[in-house]
């Protein structure tokens, strides 16, 4: 029998862990769109942030510290990837490309495992934030509620900056012709360094939004990425409106699959993605052309 | 490469095995080290022949891995199967069968598409394997107790139950699989896997089914892993659960990358800088988890720096070494050396007509008359903008036709409709009666007809001599042909289709020169030989010309006069004197339209053409 209360709080969960995965899936996107880099280290990126938040926080005892901390810092970090690494990649194959995102996300990891240890840290959710909230119909862990705000927040604080900002604009044509944009005086370096900030931050910041509801450790970017990838898959790479309408539909195929029995979550994220690429080889807002 | 002398890899391998037990234990190597190399190694067997020769970079193949060793694991454990090698061959089998039916949904997509696909597919196996399957894999107990292989000689019984003992068995397996795989990479097969790695899109071109094999060798690649991941339980005596882990995908992914793509032996050396160092640095040097970070941080350098790994860096040392020597040898290359014109067309002229054009497939007996290729209708609209509108034209057999047109009229869409590289909005193509409307290219290649490219699309890590190869592979063999163990030098008329292309298109001298390394006339005539060797009888040249010096458009307009005599062909060009000069007739494109269609005589004096080329001028200047 279905426990309808239970199934209502997974439906809650599952757009609570998609607005995440769009969040940390637009990231990969509009990295990958604009660059035509696949990030392997995107999960690492998310990894990051958590720790820079958790970190910052163990010293300020400041949530909004320490996701201000997280952001940045992750943001910071994905700009000298890119001036140091990522940019004597680009033309060079694909193949390449993901093998040496692979290796920086391994280095990451590691990095943190060395510093930090392997135990998972918890960063407390503000005071404010703390408890449950009636919702009349349930009761719902008020942080939890307070990240679909803060997660739907960001990505429309992203959806600005790329569609109603000059640079934005840039940032989208780019994504259509790097090489024409580049042709028009657009110093197209620069915007690269500054697409793979704001990618990269989009990790970071849902790295540390995410810490007060699962604990964090070094490899707990691995499950996100993988998570990211079907997004993306169902989504149409390149696509943010793509990233979003994915992320909410891997969210809420997890959460519900998971109340029946969590062993079949991955296979039915599976069956949704072959699904897609059966139906729509390009993803559900993709367009036909990238590989 | 050795690729001259039969066996030496195979004898010099042999030789490496047999001696490895007796050198590395004293360079620190303990024994399990070397028998986990085996295993490694023949794991990256299959990967290097699905990453380094057919360039699918695979994040998936612990789910293969997981599941050869699983099966093995379950049957000689739980269900008290007696037969180890047996066993093992099971595994491996349903480690192809999961590959086939994986790769039929992730080689929907290439490229990262393909990357992100195979992740996410491994980690299904993952979760099933840990969840639902328990009951069958131990979760995340694993498999204890997997028994040692057997060896029944009649009048005793070898038990591989020591680790040197283990090291003979696994060596032996790493030999067959080696010398199997070697007979791939040499099989046709070989070729063509090569090709789609350097570009599809070509490889689909000339004629084979790049999907059929982009599927095989993921189906190999599967089997190995499932055949390793037998072999690992049985080394281990117990079948580990983080076989299936995304982190085994990627530490094969690392290895072949340390060791070099592409040569089979890279997964091995990979393997054994990994393992070595990975054991050098926790128990030597005390370093604890630390081990992953320093092998993360050498590999990354290695990507940056090494771009071939390490079998390539030895590879470009050796050729730096011996590259006085070559710099030494003449250069072939008509536009480079300072032979006079002169000479070089008499050179040429006494040559040429030596050289019969090969026949084209399907018109070995009798001449035949009427149309070869007839369009009705044909219309491409690309969004708002029409390329091509209700395009009618007709070809007959034998004829050599010239298309010309100013900018975007729409030349090089209608020749890409006529090869079905793109599908026209409405219409019809018919080829020799048959409507082709709706094919693939390749399949149109295979039925005689197909083209070279304005832009020039060749295999660019290859050499000029299996560049042609392939293209006479898709001839000669089909556009698909599972011969995994057959030499190319068994495929009947191979040899002579290539080195007859060789001598058409003058490049006899450059045969064994990479394409990087050609000249950019040399380019365009093996452009032109590409599709010559799939032995068309209808070729479609896009700009043959274009870009040539003034001498090479001479000798082109020759060498493609010499391939008309047996075959029908359509060339574009805006070389107008050429092709005046080379062609019968001429039809004029303008605005996606046939403006007109006549000899190359009428087309000169026709007043619409000047009017289309010069814009009205030369009615303005006219009227004056």
């Amino acid at each position: 029998m279905i426990n309808w209360a239970n199934f209502i709080s997974q439906c809650f969960n599952g757009l609570v862990l998609g607005a995440l995965l769009a969040l940390v899936s637009s990231g990969l996107t509009i990295i990958y769109g604009m660059l035509g880099v696949l990030n392997l280290a995107h999960g690492a990126m998310f990894m990051l942030g958590g720790y820079a938040g958790w970190l910052t926080y163990s010293y300020t005892d400041s949530f909004i510290a320490a996701v201000l901390a997280g952001a940045i810092f992750v943001m910071i970090v994905g700009v000298l990837v890119e001036r140091v690494i990522i940019r004597h990649f680009y033309n060079r194959p694909h193949e390449d490309q993901l093998l040496v995102t692979f290796g920086l996300g391994i280095v990451f990891v590691e990095t943190v495992r060395f510093f930090f240890g392997s135990l998972s840290k918890t960063v407390p959710p503000p005071s404010l934030l703390v408890g449950i909230t009636p919702l009349g119909f349930m009761f719902y862990p008020t942080y939890r509620l307070a990240l679909l705000g803060i997660v739907a927040v960001a990505l429309l604080a992203l959806y600005v900056v790329l569609y109603r900002t000059r640079i934005g604009m840039i940032v989208r044509a780019g994504i259509e012709d790097s090489l024409m944009v580049d042709s028009l005086g657009i110093d197209v370096y620069k915007v690269f360094m500054l697409v793979f900030g704001i990618g990269a931050m989009a990790a970071g910041f849902a790295g540390i939004v995410n810490a007060p509801v699962v604990s964090i450790a070094p490899d707990v970017g691995e499950a996100i990425l993988v998570q990211t990838f079907v997004v993306v898959v169902i989504g149409g790479v390149g696509s943010f409106p793509g990233a979003i309408l994915g992320g909410l539909i891997a969210g809420e195929i997890i959460s519900i699959t998971s109340m029946f029995n969590p062993g079949y979550s991955y296979v039915m994220l599976f069956i949704a993605m072959t699904l897609v690429l059966v139906l729509r080889p390009y993803g559900l807002l993709g367009t036909a052309g990238r590989e | 490469m050795l690729r001259q002398r039969p066996f030496i890899v195979e004898a010099l391998t042999a030789a490496g095995l047999i001696a490895a037990p007796f050198i590395l234990p004293y360079l620190g190597f303990t024994p399990t080290t070397v028998n986990r190399i085996l295993v490694w190694g023949v794991f990256g067997i299959g990967f290097d022949i699905l990453f380094g020769f057919t360039g699918l970079l695979s994040f998936g193949q612990s789910a293969f891995f997981g599941i050869g060793g699983m099966v093995a694991a379950y049957l000689l454990t739980i269900a008290n199967f007696p037969y180890v090698m047996a066993a093992l061959v099971i595994g491996m089998i349903a480690a192809g069968i999961v590959g086939y039916l994986v790769g039929l949904i992730a080689l929907r997509r290439t490229g990262i598409y393909f990357a992100m696909i195979t992740v996410a597919i491994a980690e299904v196996f993952f979760f099933v394997e840990f969840n639902p399957l328990s009951a069958y894999t131990g979760g995340e107990n694993g498999l204890p107790g997997v028994p040692t292989p057997q060896l029944y000689l009649g009048f005793a019984t070898i038990r591989f139950d020591s680790d040197s003992l283990l090291y003979v068995f696994l060596a032996f397996w790493y030999f067959v699989g080696l010398v199997i795989a070697l007979r791939i990479v040499r099989s046709p097969v070989g070729a063509v896997l090569r090709a789609i790695r350097d570009n599809p899109v070509r490889a689909a071109a000339v004629g084979h089914n790049i999907h059929g094999y982009k599927l095989t060798a993921f189906v190999v690649a599967a089997a190995y892993a499932g055949f390793a991941g037998g072999l690992l339980g049985v080394m281990q005596g117990f079948m580990p659960p983080d076989a299936f882990m995304f982190d085994t995908s990627g530490q094969l992914v690392m290895q072949t990358a340390i060791g070099g793509a592409g040569t089979l032996f890279g997964p091995l050396v990979g393997a054994t800088v990994w393992l070595y160092l990975s054991d050098f640095l926790q128990t030597t040097l005390d370093l604890g988890a630390t081990w992953k970070l320093v092998l993360g941080v050498i590999f990354v350098l290695l990507v940056c720096f090494l771009r071939r790994g390490l079998i390539g860096g030895i590879e470009d040392l050796y050729g730096l070494a011996t590259s006085s020597r070559k710099k030494a040898e003449p250069v072939k290359d008509a536009s480079m050396v300072g032979v006079t014109a002169e000479e070089e067309e008499k050179d040429t002229a006494t040559r040429q007509p030596a050289i019969a054009a090969m026949p084209a497939r399907h018109r070995e007996t009798d001449r035949k008359t009427g149309l070869i290729l007839q369009a009705k209708g044909l219309t491409k609209h690309y969004g708002g903008l029409a390329a091509n509108t209700d395009i009618d034209f007709a070809l007959s057999h034998g004829e050599l036709r010239g298309i010309i047109g100013p900018n975007g009229a729409g030349k090089t869409t209608f020749f890409k409709m006529l090869t079905c590289e793109v599908p026209p909005t409405s219409g019809q193509i018919i080829l020799e009666g048959r409507n082709i409307a709706g094919m693939t290219v390749t399949d149109v290649c295979q039925l005689g007809l197909t083209k070279s490219y304005q832009i020039n699309q060749l295999f660019n890590r290859l050499t000029v001599r299996q560049n042609l190869t392939v293209a006479a592979l898709a001839a000669l063999r089909g556009k698909f042909r599972l011969d995994l163990f057959k030499s190319l030098k068994r495929v009947p008329g191979l040899d002579e289709q290539v080195e007859h292309t060789l001598k058409l298109v003058d490049l006899v001298e450059r045969a064994d020169t990479p394409v990087s390394d050609l000249a950019y006339g040399e380019k365009r005539r093996l452009e032109i030989g590409l599709a010559l060797a799939t032995s068309p009888s209808l070729l479609l040249l896009d700009e043959p010309l274009a870009g040539m010096s003034p001498r090479e458009r001479v000798e082109t307009v020759r060498l493609l006069k010499s391939i008309a005599r047996d075959r029908t062909m359509m060339i574009i060009d805006h070389d107008m004197d050429s092709l005046f000069e080379l062609v019968e007739r001429v039809t004029v494109l303008q605005e996606g339209r046939v403006l007109v269609e006549g000899t190359p005589d009428e087309i000169k004096g026709n007043s619409k053409v000047q009017e289309a080329y010069l814009g009205g001028v030369h009615g303005v200047l006219a009227a004056e």
